[in-house]
């Protein structure tokens, strides 16, 4: 399984790199390469030109900006990420998701950017930018611009790209203070892609209940799924059985995909189970606001 | 009871180069001028070739030649693969072809060889070759293949019935008549395949100076494929030399002579270049044997108090495309079904069915796992039946140490009465049940599920037939540098063959491992051999090995006394020495070797020269080995997951040469077994296209999904049938598994009636069956 | 070869503390650099997409699949094989001396993708437990050993490390 062949470029700035997706014909990114190169040696992509994005200096970079926000460079490395303690402070659902992510050498090797663009919708990181209200920045020949990751994530594996745009950075908003966070996911052994996962944040109000709050459902759907009648249910509402009960429920009107190893109803009732289980677990991590 | 070398944990010699990335394994061997070969495949799984046009592939950079089966053809002595096992049971001949003619009949079926200068230029032809196929009806399923108005796998075929037989003895139909309890089962378990972590490969290099071809392939059985190469080549023996190199594991797939092989050969032979093909893992999914997919439709009768009084039925197995090998693994099924077991009457009809899939033959367990599924998901229905517990109905039913050696009715494929020669089974499950704490897990299941929690255990026990015969090769000499030379037809795979024929050697002689060289599995050190597979090499090299040994020490001792002049019984052989026990005096296993070579005109030592000697001892009788498996589960019923707490595995293969390498193979064997009731779907859609093609699909157990404890215990009733008291046990382990964890997890769903009739289990199966889904 | 730099490169590395050199095609992969072009084929491929392990090797101290990388993005950087983990060749790497102890290989195949892996973990993590043992060789998969035996031979070098360390 040898990839086919294809004229190969490592730009060492992104100016240069966008000059190159945007002048050459048939030409795709290659960042951390564990989606791509799988792709490539399997000949299910066949591009007449990649573009190397991995020795351009500045696109791995973590910072948190004055309000809070975690600005996330599209290049950093997922296991570098897992271990960042800005990470583990900003976005502690993105570490819990991380563990889960392929495997330490798979993580040494793949960027965040690389995930979010390859958006399998059984994919972890996506799945934390949809319910992190993450925004993403990309960068083509008219600028940088941004999008929020609803916007970007158009269909199935499809991002809201041009072919001469890349992926630079994802910033990912403050989290309230006392939010509960929980990412739980189902796979049949460790580390493969979820057949089901839920991306949990409660935002607790002063008196303690759930002021607001943001789920989303990998697996089900072409692209991580916000549920916007489960996050309904639970404003205002006290935390316990009742209320997440309520909210798991609304699952029923899922319609998942289908395919030869999984049913869409098991995934339709994964759904349910998970979304109970990640929310009495993010209630029992919510502080006080 | 240990030796000096053997019966203990010695070192393996294998292991340093495999260590420090010195192993030798066919990819790594790279003769300078070596062509690269990829095969294209059918994307059909019956289809007719209407037309191929390989110009542009041809005409594309670094290709040497493009081939297909007329092209061939000229150069062969037949385009047909004999391989089958011989058997009465056949309806039909279905031996493939070299390269598919006119039809393909699975996907993967190999359609045409690119030759090229290395793989990725290979890879890049295979697109330019355009081949026409007029998809044909596809037999996707075993059971409906055989139904009247089914489709033919082969256009012009009679049917899909490739085998068919009826193994039994007794009157099961009178002991149903009679019967107060009767209970029944459809079963079916799955395809999966080998999947070795190194794939096949086979390297031919050309000697022109000699006319001769070396083959190095990644095989179980070198010397069939030396003779199956000599046949279609139109070669002698002597020009043939197939060589195992380091194999990454075979687990039974390596085991059958594949087209490319034959192919590749031929190739360096025509294009006077060294030639290797290298399967990929996509390759593997498509193009290497797979096996376990059967369909049980069987029952038992009891007595009330639960004393079995016959079993009968009928199964089904999924032959696929092409007879790869025989009809060797529904025999097997069949005929380990009831062996654990006293089963007065027994009878069971297998019809083995042609599909448009990947040819099956054995994998590790051939068969005799859905042959104990059958058995132990029978025993456990009539245990609930009975108000049994499931060890107890057991207890009552396996044969008993006393009556060994016990003489079944049956015989085996080749003929050869099965008699269960020793072994003391219910002594062997009582042991599994204490470490299991069987006793104690009612009280915990209680405990658990007061906290919400399903937790199940099940039982399984079987029997295996091992050392399957007739024979293996061994030969051994003493060179002039005193160094021992061992070889052997016996094939390493990971099973470590050449410790063990150092072992067994170096006990005799010297009981220095570092002065034996072996040579596994080369045409050109042993002239005969069978190979690796069935669990028989410890048992047939190793007896060989042993018996060649023992002479080559009388030899040894009778020239040694000679040159001493001492008495033989006052010699003991020492490191690379022959001394004089309780004195200095002594010579040395060269010099031994020099005086046997001989001096032009002095006389020979005990008249004879050379020391060197070579078994083939016979032993057409199986030893069977047996053994026990508890498993203990947490079934969490609102998403399906299974966790494994414990497998408690009790076994006996007689003696243990190597006790690590025996504990090595049995959870190497164990962590299949999980595969099997777990994770591992081969699945084909209703065209018969494979839907699992990757690793990330095919789900092979990783180190996270281990049980937390895994304990192996050991009985040793040794087997009169070897002087080495030894029986074979590379594939025990996966045979029980299946069986325990689907007793398993059938007990922890209790509660909700689930029954599990059928493996790999899904999370979803359970799911469904706790919500009582028809799923 | 071209002489067009984006189809062929010469690729110049440190191997196991070795520079090393070869002009290779830029789709060639960095298993297949190091396996064809370098020699060093203690580096073995299993599947060629990433699951299986058997070509982990490190980069700049990494554990990476060797199939998932292009020789090419190998420029400049160190890789170390299997072959580079014993410090000399008389002795063997801990974890080497512990897997032969605890039969921790049979075929051997996966072997060398598992000590990269076991390398690079106990660097990071050097006094584990067997769960994290476990979960560091996730993604690499043996067909032979059932594993366990690779756990106990990894604490025990682990031991060793952290003795020869103290």
């Amino acid at each position: 399984m040898k990839p086919p062949p294809f004229a190969y470029h490592d730009p060492r700035t992104l100016d240069e790199a966008i000059a190159l997706l945007a002048g050459l014909p048939n030409a795709r990114p290659l960042a951390g390469g564990q989606s791509m190169m799988p792709m490539l040696n399997m000949r299910f992509a066949q591009p007449d030109h990649l573009v190397d994005l991995n020795r351009i200096t500045g696109l791995e970079t973590v910072e948190v900006e004055p309000d809070g926000t975690l600005a996330i460079g599209a290049m950093a490395r997922q296991r570098d990420l897992e271990r960042h303690p800005a990470v583990a402070r900003g976005c502690p659902m993105m570490v819990e998701a991380l563990g889960q992510v392929g495997h330490r050498q798979t993580r040494n090797r793949g960027t965040i950017g690389g995930s979010l663009c390859h958006l399998d919708p059984a994919a972890e990181l996506p799945l934390v930018a949809a319910a992190s209200d993450a925004v993403v920045v990309a960068a083509g020949p008219k600028g940088r611009r941004e999008a929020t990751f609803a916007d970007f994530a158009r269909g199935f594996m499809t991002p809201g790209l041009d072919p001469d745009e890349v992926l630079v950075a994802v910033r990912l908003p403050a989290l309230p203070a006392g939010a509960g966070c929980c990412f739980l996911e189902f796979a049949r052994r460790h580390g493969d892609f979820a057949i089901v996962a839920v991306a949990v944040t409660l935002v607790p109000d002063a008196a303690g209940r759930i002021a607001l709050a943001r789920i989303a459902l990998g697996g089900v759907g072409p692209v991580p799924l916000r549920l916007p009648e489960a996050e309904a249910a639970l404003r205002g509402a006290a935390p316990g059985a009742e209320a997440f009960g309520q909210a798991a429920a609304t699952t029923r009107h899922l319609d998942p995909l289908e395919d030869a190893l999984v049913p869409a109803w098991y995934r339709r009732h994964l759904a349910g189970v998970l979304l109970g289980r990640a929310l009495a677990t993010a209630a029992g991590r919510m502080g006080r606001a | 009871m240990s030796g000096r070398t053997a019966f203990r944990d010695v070192p393996r010699l294998e292991d340093l180069p495999l260590l420090t990335g010195r192993g030798r394994f066919v990819d790594d061997i790279r003769p300078p001028g070596t062509l690269h070969a990829a095969f294209l495949r059918s994307p059909f799984a019956h289809a007719r070739i209407i037309s191929a046009d390989a110009a542009a592939a041809r005409a594309a950079p670094g290709i040497r030649a493009v081939w297909f089966a007329a092209d061939i053809a000229p150069h062969l002595t037949g385009t047909r693969l004999k391989v089958a096992l011989p058997s009465p049971a056949f309806r039909q001949t279905l031996d493939r072809p070299v390269l598919a003619e006119d039809e393909v009949v699975h996907v993967g079926e190999a359609v045409a060889i690119i030759i090229a200068e290395d793989r990725y230029l290979a890879e890049d032809a295979l697109a330019l070759v355009e081949v026409e196929y007029d998809p044909l009806p596809v037999v996707a399923d075993c059971v409906a293949a055989l139904e009247p108005g089914a489709p033919v796998a082969h256009a012009g075929g009679p049917h899909n019935l490739v085998g068919e037989f009826t193994l039994g003895y007794g009157d099961p139909d009178a002991a149903f008549a009679a019967a107060p309890v009767v209970v029944r089962e459809r079963l079916a378990q799955h395809r999966g395949g080998g999947h070795s972590i190194e794939c096949r490969g086979v390297l031919a290099i050309p000697d022109a100076v000699e006319d001769r071809l070396t083959v190095w392939s990644s095989t179980q059985t070198p010397h069939t494929a030396r003779r199956m190469l000599c046949d279609l080549l139109g070669l002698p023996e002597d020009r043939i030399r197939v060589a195992t190199p380091d194999v990454g594991g075979g687990f039974g797939p390596k085991l059958v002579f594949y087209p490319e092989e034959v192919v590749v050969a031929l190739a360096a032979r025509l294009l006077c270049v060294p030639v290797k093909w290298i399967e990929d893992r996509r390759e593997h999914f498509i193009a290497t044997t797979q096996e376990r997919d059967q369909v049980w439709d069987v029952e038992m009768a009891l007595d009330g108090e639960g004393r079995i009084l016959g079993v009968r039925g009928e199964m089904v197995h999924d032959h696929g495309a092409w007879t790869a090998r025989g009809l060797n693994v529904a025999y097997g099924a069949v005929s380990a079904m009831p062996l654990a077991y006293v089963v007065p009457a027994y009878r069971i009809r297998s019809r083995s069915a042609v599909t448009n899939k990947v040819p099956v033959t054995p994998v590790r367990g051939a068969g005799q796992p859905q042959g104990v599924f059958a058995m132990e998901r029978l025993l456990d229905r009539a245990a609930a039946r009975l108000g049994l517990d499931r060890a107890e109905i057991r207890r009552r039913n396996l044969v008993p140490a006393d009556r060994m050696p016990y003489a079944t009715p049956l015989k085996t494929r080749g003929g050869v009465p099965v008699v269960l020669d020793s072994g003391d089974y219910p002594r062997c499950m009582a042991e599994a049940l204490r470490r299991a704490d069987w006793e104690g897990f009612a009280a915990r299941q209680q405990a658990a599920r007061a906290e919400g929690r399903h937790l199940g255990i099940g039982l399984a026990n079987y029997v295996e037939g091992t050392g399957r015969g007739p024979f293996e090769h061994v030969s051994i000499r003493v060179e002039p540098s005193g160094r021992i030379f061992v070889a052997t037809g016996a094939v390493a795979m990971g099973q470590g063959t050449r410790t063990m024929m150092a072992q067994i050697v170096a006990e005799q002689l010297g009981g220095d491992m570092t002065n034996v060289e072996v040579s596994a599995g080369d045409t050109a050190t042993s002239p005969l051999g069978l190979g690796g597979f069935n669990s028989r090499q410890a048992v047939m090299a190793g007896t060989s090995g042993h018996v060649a040994a023992l002479r080559v020490r009388e030899r040894v001792l009778q020239i040694a006394a000679t040159l001493l002049e001492a008495a033989e019984a006052d010699l003991e052989i020492e490191g690379r020495e022959v001394r004089v026990k309780g004195t200095g005096l002594g010579t040395t296993l060269a010099e031994v070797a020099r005086a046997a070579a001989g001096l032009p005109g002095f006389a020979l030592p005990g008249g004879r020269a050379g020391i060197a000697a070579a078994e083939e001892v016979v032993i057409d009788a199986m030893s069977y080995a047996n053994g026990s498996c508890v498993a203990e589960v947490e079934v969490d019923p609102a998403t399906g997951h299974v966790a494994l707490l414990k497998i408690t595995f009790v076994h006996d293969c007689g003696r243990a040469l190597h006790p690590r390498i025996v504990d090595g193979q049995v959870l190497g064997g164990i962590t299949h077994g999980i595969g099997n009731a777990l994770f591992e779907w081969m699945g084909f859609d209703d065209q018969a296209q494979p839907v699992t093609t990757t690793l990330a699909e095919y789900l092979l157990v990783t180190a996270t999904e281990m049980p937390a404890q895994i304990e192996i215990g050991h009985l040793e009733t040794p087997t009169p049938l070897n002087p080495l008291g030894i029986k074979g046990v590379g594939e025990s382990g996966v045979i029980p598994v299946a069986a325990a964890i689907a007793s398993a997890v059938e007990d922890a769903l209790s509660p909700f009636g689930a029954r599990i009739t059928r493996v790999p289990i899904a999370p979803h199966h359970l799911v469904a069956a706790v919500l009582g889904l028809d799923a | 070869m071209s002489d067009d730099r984006s189809l062929s490169r010469e690729v110049t590395c440190t191997v196991n503390g070795v520079k090393r050199a070869a002009t290779v095609s830029v789709r060639r992969t960095l298993a297949d650099f190091l396996r064809h072009d370098l020699g060093l084929t203690g580096t073995h491929l299993g599947c060629e997409h990433g699951v299986c392990g058997a070509c982990t090797v490190l980069v700049d101290g990494r554990a990476v699949r060797g199939c998932l990388m292009l020789a090419v993005q190998a420029e400049d950087r160190a890789v170390t094989t299997v072959e580079g983990l014993a410090p000399d060749a008389a002795s063997l790497h801990p974890l080497q001396a512990a897997f032969a102890r605890h039969h921790a290989l049979q075929c051997g195949f996966c072997t060398p993708g598992m000590l990269t892996t076991l390398v690079e973990f106990l660097a990071e993590v050097p006094e584990p437990t067997p769960t994290q043992v476990r979960e560091a060789i996730s993604g690499n998969l043996c067909r032979c050993t059932g594993y366990e035996p690779i756990v106990t031979a990894t604490l025990e070098a682990a031991a060793a490390m952290r003795g020869q360390a103290a």
